[in-house]
């Protein structure tokens, strides 16, 4: 039997410590089972973001990617149905069909984590509620969830949401889902608002910017009328010996000329919109006189995806941090880090995504202290040989801790799914 | 009046009643209590007021503190607290009980910072929707949703509803604007939650308390996002000969990847009743008709109202209208949104649904609510969200005649378990309140309910925080954790619920 054939099979384990459940009925009864005899559970899905997160020790995993297909797709509804373990590349290609998108913007941390592009599945996406450079304009994950499906960790089969955008019938457990890596329920159906994907895009680039001056114009990119759905300042330096981050070597783009750090703002839409709006960006910016690049549709896909898809990290060895503050403290931050890091900002500046060579855990931890003065948080994605683990993958205070933990118990009072995923103790 | 069921009554308490005021007393100034009969009668009810119920008594605290030492010591008391905002919510979410403090946040009414570097506003709570766009608009800025009450609903109160608005399909409703709140949970504790990032780290607690209803925690501080406004806004007044042509329409124009930043339909008894109100030139003689804003630069929005007109004219309309300038875009929606004074209008007394369906589910559900209308001999005017499926029929009744509230109600009733039955949902945007507690069991089963109320429990350990509301409560009440559901029927079918 190959293992694909065995892992079909209803009865097969390929050990005895992973289970494959064909349904949610299967996933409710190994999830009571546990819940009687305490047994702690890793939920995995394809396994790309598994490596986000603490390291957990579990006697047993429930691999959920079996629970994969889309239940109900209806466009004119603007809304997908599907199973919690379905690939996201096979929802996108589903949409794509009759021009819709997730328009979140999944992101790409195959790259990043496996040295390969991986999506993941629709429960990791929801499992991390980490979204894309349109996140300033839409809205991210756990704006796009409509309603769920799951078992918690009594193995008690739940749902909260629906089919449509407008809904306040009880608590909006949707959100509470988005970002909870798995710890309060086992997902096994998610409803996607999806959206019309646009005709077609550009991308404006002016070249060799300061910070200061890059971040201006994307800040007054979003301030004005221009309805754009990205913001991205991409610095050539500073050089840091050991990181891998190169902008020149990842974009190669035949409309884009090589001169320094990219501020980048992307405009989409139909193409007379789209036009007037680049015309009135020009202006309004006043960069008649500076040197900018202007991408069409098809180089503006391949620049948004290296972008969304992290491949500026993808043969790292380093640290990688996740960094979201107020857009008006990203310039502050970057003079307090001086120059040690390499880095991007996304969102228009409320986003950092940082490369860190032989980051100590003390250093990590003062990186912590001026981005939570500055009013953000910083997660540590991917851990490094050099820093294989850190205490404390996520930012929290101790009040938001006390409330996580009660309504973690109110849904895994055992705390068998995912333990200390997140947190100790939670 | 229907006879509403609530959570039993603390008689202990309310024969202590000076000691409480006592207590009160050392936490915040007497002038902020109010305990006469005369003083607490205007906040016996909010704009569901066929529920009515005078407070034991009502508190207006005027900072964060205040009302964390109120919850503190009502917490130890054991005595219920029913937040209130401005008390314009229509599912009777504010609506008192007999042994509660009332805490009103209508003194929390400043705005505390306007940050265009941020696009973003921190406002307290009572400071109404409107007054927020009003601060920025000078910048070319406002804030997106936009309930029709928005010129004296509270911003703390639209984060306790998750309000929407017509612009909620493009733009989304309070919880996809809000970024963050300071709230106080029922022991006391004061919390903030989000802040001035996109999104938060860790359980996305700040979702979880929007659309609570005033049940999970006090909210004593918004944060919220603002928008540039768009170059150019037009908005087009479709009429049809038919509801079925008028529902397919919407789909359509949803179908070929328009979203506009308003959608909105009404049937042939509203467009009268609100064109004899405003003279807004609706189409008098269609039976149902559109209104569909789009919005963008320009060419862009030429273009979609010429997309929008064809697929109006593919599905039969008998008249477009394009508004020629903002004055006449104005008055297109000024009948609109004058549908509920011009209900007002036409009958002694009007109840407000609240269901979510489909979109392609329109043309079904208003012909059985006219099935329904005809059942229970009750006139129906309709205004629905359409872009977004949200329906608002309007009943209309008079209070007066013996048993017509409890009719009402049920007719009411049976529009939204059909929204339910063609896969929507039971409120889009009033909430559930106590108005439509008992129908949670048509949307949710027995483990849905007990983990909402387990999440309750978790953050309100002694269900003190405006019980009796959201939840099912007959009999063997689910606050005690029994909801007896049994292949989707409820165990007392025979018992009114409502």
């Amino acid at each position: 039997m190959s293992i694909e054939e065995k892992q079909n099979s209803p009865t097969y384990q390929d050990s005895n410590l992973i289970e494959y459940p064909q349904n949610e009925r299967e996933v409710s009864s190994f999830i009571k089972k546990f819940y009687k005899s305490n047994i702690p559970v890793e939920l995995v899905g394809s396994g790309s973001k598994k490596n986000i997160g603490k390291p957990l020790q579990c006697a047993k995993t429930l691999n959920l990617s079996k629970l994969n297909g889309i239940i109900e797709y209806l466009p004119e509804e603007l809304y997908i149905k599907v199973k919690a373990g379905t690939p996201i590349q096979k929802i996108e290609e589903e949409l794509k069909k009759n021009n819709q998108q997730l328009a979140f913007e999944p992101i790409n941390f195959g790259y990043l984590l496996n040295e390969k592009s991986d999506y993941g599945t629709a429960g990791g996406q929801v499992a991390c509620n980490i979204s894309g450079p349109r996140r300033f304009k839409v809205g991210s994950v756990r704006d796009h969830v409509l309603g769920f499906r799951g078992v918690n960790g009594r193995g008690e089969i739940i749902k909260s949401g629906g089919v449509v955008v407008k809904n306040v019938t009880g608590y909006d457990l949707s959100k509470l889902m988005c970002g909870s890596y798995g710890t309060l329920v086992a997902l096994t159906e998610i409803t996607f608002k999806v959206l019309p994907a646009p005709e077609e895009i550009k991308t404006l680039i002016i070249h060799n910017q300061k910070i200061e001056s890059g971040l201006s114009y994307l800040d007054k990119s979003i301030n004005s009328s221009n309805d754009i759905s990205g913001a991205i300042f991409l610095p050539n330096e500073p050089i840091v010996t050991g990181c891998v981050m190169n902008i020149e070597d990842t974009f190669k783009l035949n409309d884009l000329k090589r001169d320094g750090s990219l501020t980048s703002i992307r405009i989409e839409g139909s193409k007379n919109s789209i036009n007037q709006r680049i015309e009135n960006l020009i202006k309004e910016l006043q960069i008649e006189n500076l040197n900018i690049s202007i991408l069409e549709t098809h180089q503006s896909e391949i620049f948004w995806n290296k972008v969304k898809s992290l491949e500026f990290f993808s043969s790292s060895k380093n640290s990688i941090l996740r960094i979201v503050i107020p857009p008006s403290e990203s310039v502050n931050l970057i003079y307090q880090l001086s120059n040690k890091f390499k880095y991007y900002l996304d969102w228009g500046g409320a986003l950092m995504w940082m490369e860190a060579f032989e980051l100590s855990e003390e250093m990590f931890e003062s990186i912590r202290r001026k981005v939570v003065r500055l009013g953000g948080y910083v997660t540590m994605i991917k851990n490094s040989d050099y820093l294989p683990y850190v205490e404390d993958v996520f930012t929290i205070n101790k009040d938001r801790f006390y409330i996580s933990q009660n309504i973690k118990k109110s849904f895994d009072p055992k705390r068998i799914l995912n333990p200390g995923k997140m947190y100790t103790g939670i | 009046m229907t006879k509403l069921s609530m959570p039993k009554i603390d008689r202990k308490l309310l024969s202590k009643k000076v000691e409480v005021i006592a207590n009160l007393k050392k936490i915040i100034k007497a002038d902020n209590i109010l305990d006469h009969e005369d003083q607490t009668r205007p906040f016996e009810t909010d704009a569901l007021s066929a529920y009515k119920q005078k407070p034991l008594v009502v508190v207006f605290p005027e900072n964060t503190k205040e009302v964390s030492k109120i919850l503190t010591y009502c917490n130890k008391e054991r005595i219920k607290v029913v937040p209130r905002g401005a008390g314009t919510g229509l599912s009777g979410g504010a609506l008192p009980l007999e042994d509660c403090i009332l805490l009103c946040l209508s003194k929390f009414n400043k705005i505390i910072n306007v940050d265009f570097k941020n696009r973003c506003v921190i406002a307290q709570p009572g400071v109404t929707n409107l007054s927020i766009t009003q601060a920025v608009e000078d910048r070319g800025f406002y804030y997106a949703p936009d309930p029709s009450s928005q010129i004296a609903c509270s911003i703390g109160g639209n984060v306790a509803e998750n309000s929407g608005g017509v612009h909620s399909l493009k733009y989304g409703t309070t919880t996809n604007n809000l970024l963050g709140v300071e709230v106080v949970f029922m022991d006391g504790t004061i919390s903030r939650l989000g802040g001035k990032t996109y999104d938060s780290e860790g359980y996305d607690l700040l979702g979880l308390i929007t659309g609570s209803e005033g049940l999970l925690c006090v909210i004593t501080e918004v944060t919220v996002k603002i928008l540039k406004k768009p170059q150019t806004v037009k908005a087009a007044l479709i009429g049809f000969s038919t509801i079925e042509d008028g529902g397919k329409c919407v789909s359509e124009i949803i179908a070929n990847g328009i979203i506009p930043s308003g959608m909105e339909m009404m049937d042939k008894a509203l467009i009268h009743a609100t064109d004899n109100f405003v003279k807004a030139g609706y189409p008098r003689n269609a039976e149902s008709m559109l209104i569909v804003e789009l919005d963008g630069t320009e060419k862009e929005v030429e273009e979609l109202i010429h997309r929008v007109s064809k697929i109006a004219k593919k599905n039969k309309s008998s008249s477009i209208k394009i508004s020629k300038n903002e004055k006449q875009r104005l008055k297109f929606w000024a009948g609109r949104k004058a549908a509920f004074p011009a209900c007002g209008d036409m009958a002694p007394d009007y109840y407000c649904m609240d269901g979510t369906i489909p979109r392609g589910k329109l043309a079904e559900v208003l012909k059985e609510i006219q099935r329904l209308s005809k059942k229970y001999n009750l006139p129906v005017a309709n205004a629905f969200h359409a872009g977004d499926g949200n329906l608002h029929p309007l009943i209309m009744y008079d209070a007066n005649e013996k048993n017509s509230l409890e009719k009402t109600e049920k007719f009411g009733a049976e529009i939204l378990k059909y929204c339910v039955k063609v896969g929507g949902v039971l409120t889009g945007e009033h909430g559930v309140g106590v108005e439509k507690r008992e129908l949670m069991c048509e949307m949710f089963n027995n483990n849905d309910i007990q983990q909402q109320i387990k999440i309750k429990k978790a953050l309100d350990v002694s269900s003190l925080l405006n019980p009796g509301k959201v939840y099912p409560i007959l009999r063997k009440c689910a606050e005690e954790g029994r909801v007896h559901v049994h292949r989707g029927k409820t165990k007392f079918p025979d018992i009114p619920r409502f």
